[in-house]
This record gives C-alpha cells, sequence and structure tokens, in this order.
C-alpha cells in the first residue's frame, strides 16, 4: 500500500518526498547527505509543531489513519507464543474479534481485540473491526477461560461499533453485549484494557470494562462514532467534527474526567510512524500495571473494580 | 360512570377536564385516535383499557407515572432519588445547549429525569420497580438515570425485595458521551449484586428500547418481558438499512421476533403485566 499522509501532515509528506528525490539524485555525497540531515532534522520539528496542537476532529483521523498498528501488530511486537482461539462454540467464528494465549514477558495472559484488517480483503474478513454477536460471544469464552486459569486479560479497543446487521439482531446483538459487561464487571481476574484506535459505542465498551483502562494519546472513545452522533444529534453526518469535539472523545480531555486510568504516550507524530517505539510505550505501561495489581489479593480488586464502576457519572 | 356519561355528551367547552390533565403523559382530549389502526377511541374508554386500542389492541406508550399507578396497590408508593437531577459534565452544546435541553424537558414532562424508582407493594408484595419516561429526551440514559437505577437496585437489595424495570429509550444519552456509555458498565454491575442476594430482577420491555439500554440493563433481566409488538434492538432500522442496504423483513426487532429468536421469555399484554409479574416473582421468591 502506498504511504497515505492525512492532509495536515502534507508539510512533513513535502519534506519526506524531498529526501526520497534527494536519494535517488546523481549529487555529490557530501553535500546530499549534509542535506538529508538538515531535513529530516527539519521533519523532527514540523512534526512535532504540528502533532503538539492537534485538535481533537484531526486526533480522530490519527486514530483512524491508515497506517494505524492493528491489534495485530501489537499481538505480535508486543507479547510472544501466541495461540490464536477460535469460535463462541455456538454459531462461528468472528474474525473482527481476535483471542486466544500469549506470554508477555514469560507471564502467560489471556489476549483480546478487535481487528479492522489491514489490506482489503483482510478488512472485508474481519468486517472493517464491527463484530457480530458470535464475537462478542468468543471474547465471553475467553474472559472466562482468563478466570478459570486465573490469567491476567489483556484487551485491546479498536472499533468503530458493533456490526448493525439483520442477523446481529437475530442472533441477539443487545445481549451479547450486555452478557459481557456483566461477567467483565465481576471477572475473577485482573484486567487492562487499551483503547488503541477508534473506542466506538456498545461495541467498544463490551471488551473495555476493567481494572486499568488506558487509552493511546491519539486514540477515541465516545459513546457513538462522531458520524452517529452528528446524524442523530445534528440530523447531518457531515457534522461529524462537531460532534466529536462536543462529546471530548480524546485521552486528554477524558482522563480530566476520570473515566480513563491512564494516557500511554505515543512516538512523535503518531503509533504509525514508530510501531516499534509504540509497542515499547505500551509494553511499558502494561508491566508497570500488572506488577501493581499482582501485588493486590483479588478480593481487593474486585472492590476497586465495582467502586470504579459505580464512580463514573456519580453526582 | 355516570359522570363519564354525562361529560361525555356535554359540548367540548362545557366538559369536566381532570385537573391533573397537565400532566397526563397521553394526548388529552376526550377522543383519541389509535397511533396504528386510526380507530377513534373514546378517552375515558381506552383509560380504563390501559390505553390498549380497543379495536386492534394496539400497546400505545405511555408514561412513567401513568405505569406506576397501574402497577402499585392503591397508587400508593415512595419514591427513590426523586431529586437527582442530570448534570451537564461536558458542556454539550449543538444548536442547543445540553442545559437548555434539560430544562425544556423538564418542563414539558414535569419529571427531573428520564427514569423513575419506587417502592411499594405490588398485590401486597413489596417491590422496587424502575419505569423509564420515554418523553423526557426519548428515554435516553445520562448519569443520573444510571445512578437512579443504581439506587432503585441497591434499594431492592435493602429491602430483600424483588425488582422490576419497564424500560424504553431510544439509547444512551449522546450529550453525555463516555459518561452514558459507562452506565452500561454501572446499571450491569450493580445487577450483579442483585444476583448474589439471589433477588430476582425481571426486565420489562416496552416500545421502543435501543442501543445502550437494550445492550444492558433491558437484556439482563432474570426473566425477560415484553409488551406485544414492542420495538427492541441494538441498532435502530434505519441504521442498518442504510448498512446493509437491503428491506427490513415484516416485524423485524418486535416483540413477536425477539420471542421466535430466543431472546425473551414471554409477551405479555398490559392487562395482564401486574398478575403476571406478581405469580412469577411469588415463584422465584419462594425460597
Amino acid at each position: 500500500m502506498a504511504y497515505t499522509y492525512l492532509e495536515f501532515e502534507k508539510p512533513i509528506s513535502d519534506l519526506e518526498s524531498k529526501i526520497e528525490n534527494l536519494e535517488t539524485s546523481t549529487k555529490n555525497e557530501n553535500a546530499v547527505s549534509k542535506e538529508i540531515s538538515d531535513i529530516s532534522n527539519q521533519i523532527e520539528k514540523t512534526t512535532k509543531e504540528i502533532y503538539s496542537r492537534l485538535d481533537i476532529w484531526q486526533k480522530v483521523q490519527v486514530a483512524r489513519h491508515p497506517h494505524r498498528p492493528h491489534f495485530s501488530d501489537y499481538i505480535e511486537n508486543i507479547f510472544t507464543d501466541f495461540d490464536e482461539l477460535h469460535g463462541d462454540r455456538t454459531f462461528g467464528d468472528d474474525r473482527a474479534i481476535i483471542g486466544g494465549l500469549a506470554k508477555f514477558k514469560n507471564m502467560p495472559v489471556v489476549l483480546l481485540g478487535h481487528e479492522k484488517g489491514k489490506n482489503t480483503e483482510d478488512k472485508l474478513n474481519r468486517n472493517f473491526g464491527m463484530a457480530q454477536p458470535e464475537g462478542y460471544r468468543k471474547a465471553e469464552r475467553l474472559m472466562k477461560l482468563a478466570e478459570n486459569f486465573n490469567l491476567p486479560l489483556i484487551t485491546f479497543v479498536d472499533t468503530p461499533g458493533a456490526y448493525p446487521g439483520i442477523e446481529s439482531e437475530e442472533r441477539g446483538m443487545s445481549e451479547a453485549i450486555a452478557k459481557n459487561l456483566s461477567v467483565l464487571s465481576n471477572l475473577k481476574t485482573r484486567i487492562i484494557v487499551i483503547i488503541s484506535g477508534e473506542g466506538g459505542s456498545g461495541g467498544a465498551l463490551a471488551i473495555g470494562v476493567g481494572d486499568h483502562i488506558c487509552m493511546l494519546e491519539y486514540s477515541i472513545y465516545a459513546v457513538a462514532s462522531p458520524e452517529a452522533c452528528a446524524s442523530i444529534i445534528w440530523r447531518d453526518k457531515s457534522k461529524a467534527n462537531e460532534a466529536a469535539k462536543a462529546m471530548k472523545v480524546d485521552a486528554e480531555s477524558l482522563i480530566k474526567f476520570g473515566l480513563i486510568d491512564e494516557v500511554i504516550s505515543e512516538p512523535l507524530g503518531g503509533a504509525h510512524r514508530d510501531l516499534g517505539g509504540s509497542c515499547n510505550l505500551i509494553s511499558d505501561s502494561i508491566e508497570k500495571t500488572l506488577n501493581d495489581l499482582n501485588t493486590q489479593d483479588i478480593d481487593e480488586i474486585l472492590k476497586k473494580r465495582y467502586e470504579k464502576i459505580m464512580s463514573y457519572g456519580l453526582v | 360512570m355516570v359522570k363519564s356519561w354525562f361529560n361525555r355528551i356535554l359540548p367540548s367547552f362545557a366538559r369536566a377536564h381532570k385537573k391533573d390533565d397537565k400532566k397526563s403523559p397521553v394526548p388529552q382530549g376526550l377522543w383519541q385516535s389509535c397511533p396504528n389502526c386510526k380507530e377513534i377511541l373514546y378517552g375515558p374508554d381506552l383509560e380504563a383499557n390501559l390505553y390498549v386500542c380497543m379495536n386492534c389492541d394496539h400497546h400505545i406508550r405511555i408514561g412513567a407515572r401513568h405505569r406506576l399507578t397501574y402497577l402499585f396497590d392503591e397508587n400508593k408508593y415512595s419514591e427513590i432519588s426523586a431529586d437527582t437531577e442530570a448534570k451537564d459534565w461536558l458542556s454539550f452544546k449543538d444548536s442547543k445547549k445540553y442545559k437548555d435541553r434539560l430544562s425544556e424537558a423538564k418542563n414539558k414532562v414535569e419529571e427531573k429525569e428520564a427514569l423513575i424508582c419506587a417502592h411499594g407493594k405490588l398485590n401486597s408484595m413489596d417491590v422496587v420497580i424502575a419505569v423509564f419516561e420515554f418523553r423526557f429526551m426519548g428515554g435516553s440514559m445520562g448519569s443520573v438515570v444510571g445512578q437512579k437505577f443504581v439506587d432503585a437496585v441497591n434499594k431492592a437489595i435493602e429491602l430483600k425485595a424483588p425488582f422490576i424495570c419497564f424500560s424504553t429509550s431510544g439509547g444512551a444519552r449522546m450529550q453525555e458521551s463516555l459518561f452514558s456509555l459507562f452506565q452500561m458498565a454501572r446499571t450491569s454491575a450493580v445487577l450483579n449484586k442483585l444476583k448474589e442476594e439471589k433477588i430476582p430482577y425481571i426486565s420489562v420491555m416496552t416500545d421502543p428500547i435501543y442501543g445502550g439500554v437494550s445492550a444492558s440493563l433491558a437484556m439482563l433481566g432474570d426473566i425477560n418481558i415484553a409488551e406485544p409488538k414492542a420495538q427492541v434492538g441494538f441498532a435502530g432500522p434505519r441504521v442498518i438499512e442504510d448498512t446493509v442496504r437491503v428491506k427490513l423483513p415484516e416485524g423485524f426487532q418486535k416483540s413477536e421476533f425477539l420471542l421466535e429468536h430466543g431472546l425473551i421469555d414471554m409477551i405479555v399484554h398490559r392487562s395482564e403485566i401486574k398478575d403476571t409479574l406478581y405469580n412469577l416473582l411469588s415463584k422465584l421468591s419462594s425460597n
């Protein structure tokens, strides 16, 4: 896939194409390398400038960036020995949610997350990360597995929302989501939730209740996608920009309200510009949280989780 | 009876009006047309029939207070967290401020929020009942709806009384965004406490329920009941049609569809709901 830049990333794109041209130029090697190093510095400065003053709508675009790392990238780069586990044992295997066993720094864990897909074929196969009831029921099965074998559960949330389709309704989408909320709220194991891209609606929350809720710096989280909110409240989908701002969907706003527990920084210019760096930052956060949760006994953790849930919007 | 007959033959300007007309949750006037079959129905008869159309049996939407009066013996109940009012966490504004929308809803509906909770007796049995008020911002669930629900469940635990919730809601309230979304977790979590105490919860679905309310408290009953032809789903029909681009099947997301797909236990006529609740609860609470 050709590299895609967001509109506001254009100054970065311009500089990077300058470097590309220089790399193929026949000019004096020393002069070229000096020029490349100058432009590289300029890229860093420009990226810093652009990313230090992103507005909420720009953050929405970064959260949906075509090159933003997905759950499958994080599985590969943060964890080892991943064994994918399939199916809800009732209806099918929903590819929009990936789950399985893995090791985090040699410690076995259960992983769950939405996967939007990489190329067109993969995206279709994964339904763009929009799960159906069987996806949430597979997730529920793996939550129970984590509880049974006393393994920490780590979830990665990245979905525009649960899939709105006829069959989803026939198979009880509402029940599947409700059930997961119920299960997660008193699941007897440690749960870390990472909103890595889009946290859209009930389809996000259905794997998003836990002991420590983190958001990546440029991820978003809201009751509905900005487009859905715009269409409901403004009766005009094109007002998504305003809706995103009104809902305060960004991590920086949401941590101030105490609705999330941590914002995980992203490398300069966003996770898509440095997958390795991004994985290191996420990995550090997981390690710190797991160490902390491991010092507490499970009854204490469940009590705190319940209190946390009850504190959401307490007036 | 005589009075109502007498009232009927009087010209409209001379008819007696009830004091609380303004508070009534259903369209007033002596004659009303059924939203389903359009039959013109005589108000007092319709009221006596619990606002179920005498012609086509359509269950007309009724307000929360109205429902409470049908359910509690002698219309006596004590309200729970009656004074809790919504909060504008996000200073949300679209074409109007959320604050102004709230004041408008309060004035129009004469309620403080979209959920009313109370405890009292149902056929002499102690119960706690929560009822959504659809006219208050579409019965949407914001933080205070969540909080009142939690308060009501905790009251049920305190009284060791069964808990019943009549839902009708467009879903989570957009204007509180993540605060609203998290009420799905909050209401689902508090229901687990009820389970631990072995106190029954019956969810009664009334037309319509969507989104965040459908995908949390409404589906989590030990027993799920629906009124006939109530529309209940996760995604709204318009959204689904836009996504899948096919015409939705007849009866899609209606109670009968939910029953057929195994999502609810039974469909109960409004006239029988009180006795049905009593019968079910007396069996579940026998130990």
